[in-house]
């Protein structure tokens, strides 16, 4: 709907040094378009992976290439980002997590967790046993 | 004069309607979504390290078959759901509105069928 008149415009997000939740917020939703677009991706490995061999190896070829594994690193870290602070919406929808020490307390939290699982991920990995 | 009442405007617009099943279908998809995202980690794990035999072999290991098939459909379902919030939220008219949220919707169905029947067709070659 268009507004017949100008309406009053707040909040002034320029002016304001956001807080962290703020940017987690505004995170987790850019994390979750960046992850709806890395599910074409995943579409397009199983596809290649159905196939046959010669064209699963060459999405492989590219899939291993330096540039896409930066990316597969980024899309992982994106999703235990999304997740974490995913997990938190579930609290908070529950009703719960809304004090102002917590909040700042769950955003540390939040991005340790992230990071560790992604590292996890990591270890497990080169240790074959993800 | 205007003899229809608040109530008979107000009915069928309310979000409270329609908006409240999406809203706890994201939720549900969320949920789910915090175990089924192993078999996505595997996944994007597997293409960087595994030949393709041994990647069709773990996929027709009927925990696997399942959880990727429930990865796809939850991870489309909350990605249509969410997407069409954030299209809602940035894009003011109601045109292109109403077609972005259409072509997320068909396209979430669309790849998720693509990608159930590239399971299933990988499963036939083994
Ligand atoms: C980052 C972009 C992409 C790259 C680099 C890429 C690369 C590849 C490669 C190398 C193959 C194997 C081809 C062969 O040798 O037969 C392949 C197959 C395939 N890809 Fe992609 N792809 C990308 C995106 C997509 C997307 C977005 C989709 C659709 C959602 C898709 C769908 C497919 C399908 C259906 C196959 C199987 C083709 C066949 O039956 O042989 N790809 N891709
Ligand atoms: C590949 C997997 C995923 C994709 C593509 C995805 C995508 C999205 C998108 C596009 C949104 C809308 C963002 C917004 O409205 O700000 C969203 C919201 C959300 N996601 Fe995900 N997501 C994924 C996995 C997860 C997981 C594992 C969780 C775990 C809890 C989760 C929890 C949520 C929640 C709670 C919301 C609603 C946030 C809100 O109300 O603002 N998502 N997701």
């Amino acid at each position: 709907m268009n507004a017949p008149h100008p309406r009053p415009l707040s909040p002034h997000l320029q002016v304001y040094r956001l807080p962290l939740t703020a940017v987690l917020s505004i995170t987790h939703r850019i994390t979750g378009v960046l992850l709806s677009a890395g599910l074409l991706s995943v579409v397009c490995l199983l596809s290649a992976l159905a196939a046959g061999p010669e064209a699963y190896a060459s999405a492989q070829a590219i899939a291993g290439s330096g540039g896409m594994r930066f990316l597969s690193w980024a899309f992982i870290y994106a999703l235990f980002f999304h997740l974490c602070h995913g997990i938190r919406h579930l609290i908070w929808d529950a009703g719960q997590g809304f004090e102002a020490g917590t909040l700042n307390r769950y955003a540390w939290i939040e991005l340790t967790a992230s990071v560790l699982l992604t590292l996890a991920v990591f270890v497990l990995s080169s240790r074959d046993s993800l | 004069m205007k003899y229809r009442t608040p109530l008979a405007k107000a009915r069928g617009l309310g979000a409270a309607r329609s908006g409240t099943t999406r809203w706890w279908m994201e939720r549900v998809t969320a949920a789910a979504l915090i175990p089924l995202s192993y078999w996505l980690v595997k996944l994007v794990d597997l293409s960087a390290t595994t030949p393709y035999a041994e990647t069709r072999d773990w996929l027709a290991a009927p925990v696997n078959t399942v959880g990727v098939i429930a990865f796809v459909a939850a991870a489309f379902y909350h990605a249509a759901l969410g997407l069409r919030v954030v299209i809602e939220d940035y894009v003011d008219r109601e045109g292109s509105k109403i077609v972005l949220i259409w072509l997320v919707n068909l396209g979430a169905a669309l790849l998720s069928l693509i990608a159930l029947l590239a399971v299933f067709r990988t499963l036939q070659t083994g």
